[in-house]
């Protein structure tokens, strides 16, 4: 790199790294943050205790597996929802809305993602919940469905942004190529534009799931926070209890330093792994695909 | 011209590090209190500073809720002067705050009652405690067990940190047996806040509840408990707390580190006044008998 000529540009180079810098040492900082504090959870209880179906913890049942199924549950009905939802939503926008309706859409979904959870999940126990007790003839509405339903909202802006730049960003050569070979508009989205988008659209589901794995307020609120082993098909139809609900409702009474402390970072420590494992995996994915692109390209 | 800007700017930087002048025309308060914990009492503890502050203006109280269990973790950490708690704290309490050299003290401001509550349109109106323990351990999980309709049960019930969860476990779901280990059953919906639990109960017949006396909106129906099978069935008013004929009547506490001293004592003393206790009226709470 060439000599700064002057003072200010000297400054101004090292500010920015600095700032880019900063980012992964406070990444770094959170994760030493919580592996201190829940790492002891290791060693103080069991790990076929920790490991267990039974979350009870003033009982000292400290068993995370309905945690962790609960959280499931969620983010996978919620991305069945945001994935159709998302894509299509995201393929109408780029290919075959109009410009003018484009311009409108685009905002609107926007603004979809800018609510504020607890708006949603007042909007879940009032609204939602009574209405699938009454339609699917339920004991109750909060469930994990309910939960589903609200995040899948959540994250389809996430999805449609992301999935849109994909589609734009695939060259109008692609396109102008399927249709002089004969192929229909739909032909050219599905088989052509969409799989070269491919990458783009799976980093868009990527950070979805992510989004969805790590939304508390919608969750506390509406998946009714019963802490049930779901693993039956039907568990979507039940009250669970997800990971980020249970250390919203539980930190404020924790004893610092004790075994339930402990527990609870051990919850949040898992937490960032997955989201840290998610968002690596998206990542993977793109620099898979762009060294394949530059080997074709030449 | 570019030194002035930048002297303009600094002097604006040191102005605003000093105190900002009060809008209210309450002179500098002269002590600050810090009330935390119970979100049964929170209202209560609200009003309560409320007319305090208006009638002392010296004084400075900040109110915040949280659970019990938060409360006394507050004042086991020494961050605040006042812990509500809707239940009694615990021998783990105890011992941790001996540990960290507190003594706390325990003040009666007030009592209360659990009640049972369901849907309007559920025909039972009557239970034994058994019955209910039944129903929260999981034995019972149809209505038409205890005789009402045929319909699901869905248990509701405050999250773990939540007094009135505690008092719940303590007097009706182990009796208040002392040794019993009987849990809530898993599927007991934990949901955060009073009004959450109204509002399921307010619209889904298969819905069962518990909350405090203060809290029962007069819409939902209230049930009659009884000590056993042969008892009276007993409705919470204020009088069947007062003379212990309803079975879920329990005090309210505020509890401190040490002795109170100063405006903190004073602060107490206020609250088991005559005028303070007719505040506790007010919000559908007992007030504490002389």
């Amino acid at each position: 790199m060439k000599k700064p000529s002057n003072w200010s540009e000297a400054i101004i180079a090292a500010v920015i790294k600095t700032c880019g810098y900063s980012t992964i040492v406070f990444i770094i900082l959170i994760f030493y943050f919580l592996l201190r504090e829940g790492l002891p959870a290791l060693t103080e209880v069991k790990l076929s205790e920790l490991f267990s179906a039974r979350w009870y913890p003033i009982e000292n049942h400290f068993g995370i597996l309905p945690l962790l199924t609960g959280s499931l549950v969620v983010t996978v009905g919620a991305m069945l929802v945001a994935v159709p939802f998302g894509i299509g939503t995201a393929v109408f926008i780029a290919e075959i809305a109009p410009r003018p309706l484009r311009e409108v859409l685009k905002p609107l979904v926007e603004l979809l993602g800018g609510l504020p959870s607890v708006m949603l999940g007042f909007l879940g126990i009032l609204v939602l919940a009574p209405f699938l007790r009454t339609f699917l003839n339920l004991p109750t509405g909060l469930t994990a469905l309910a939960g589903s339903l609200l995040l899948g909202g959540i994250a389809i802006p996430t999805v449609v942004s992301i999935t849109e730049d994909a589609l734009d960003a695939v060259p109008q050569g692609y396109r102008e190529g399927a249709l002089a070979m004969g192929a229909t508009r739909w032909q050219t989205i599905w088989r052509v534009t969409l799989p070269a988008a491919s990458s783009g659209t799976l980093t868009a589901v990527m950070l979805g799931v992510g989004r969805a794995i790590g939304e508390t307020m919608v969750v506390l609120m509406v998946t009714g926070n019963a802490p049930v082993m779901a693993v039956r098909l039907n568990s979507i139809l039940s009250p669970v209890r997800t990971m980020t609900a249970t250390i919203a409702a539980e930190m404020g009474e924790v004893a610092n330093g004790s075994t339930y402390y402990h527990v609870l970072f051990f919850i949040g420590l898992i937490l960032f792994l997955i989201s840290l494992a998610v968002n690596v995996a998206a990542s993977s994915v793109v620099f898979r695909q762009k060294k394949r692109a530059e080997r074709v390209l030449g | 011209m570019r030194r002035l800007v930048i002297f303009f700017f600094c002097l604006t930087f040191l102005a605003s590090c000093s105190p900002a002048f009060p809008a209210t025309s309450r002179t500098n308060p002269s002590a600050y209190i810090q009330d935390k914990g119970s979100d049964t009492m929170v209202n209560l503890a609200l009003a309560w500073a409320a007319r305090y502050q208006n009638e002392y203006s010296q004084v400075s109280l900040s109110v915040t809720g949280g659970g019990s269990g938060t409360g006394i973790a507050a004042l086991l950490n020494k961050t605040v002067d006042i812990a509500n708690a809707s239940r009694a704290m615990t021998p783990d309490e105890q011992k941790l705050a001996q540990a960290r050299g507190i003594q706390p003290v325990e003040v009666v401001v007030c009592r209360d009652a659990i009640t049972v509550i369901v849907n309007p349109s559920n025909p039972v109106s009557q239970l034994t405690l058994q019955q209910v323990s039944d129903i929260y351990s999981g034995k019972i999980n149809n209505w038409r067990d205890v005789g009402g309709d045929t319909r699901p049960i869905v248990r509701l019930s405050r999250e773990i940190n939540s007094g009135t969860y505690a008092d719940f476990l303590q007097m009706v779901i182990r009796l208040g047996r002392s040794q019993d280990t009987t849990l809530f059953s898993t599927d007991t919906l934990l949901l955060p806040s009073s009004e959450s639990i109204i509002n399921e109960i307010r619209q889904n017949p298969n819905a069962i509840g518990y909350d405090g006396l203060g809290y029962v909106p007069s819409d939902l129906k209230v049930i009659a408990l009884a000590r056993d099978a042969e008892g009276p069935y007993v409705r919470p008013t204020i009088q069947t707390v007062n003379d212990d004929t309803y079975p879920l009547a329990r005090d309210l506490y505020m509890y401190t580190a040490g002795q109170p001293k100063g405006a903190v004592k004073d602060y107490l003393d206020w609250i088991l006044s005559p005028e303070a206790q007719a505040i506790v009226t007010d919000l559908g709470f007992v007030p504490v008998s002389k």
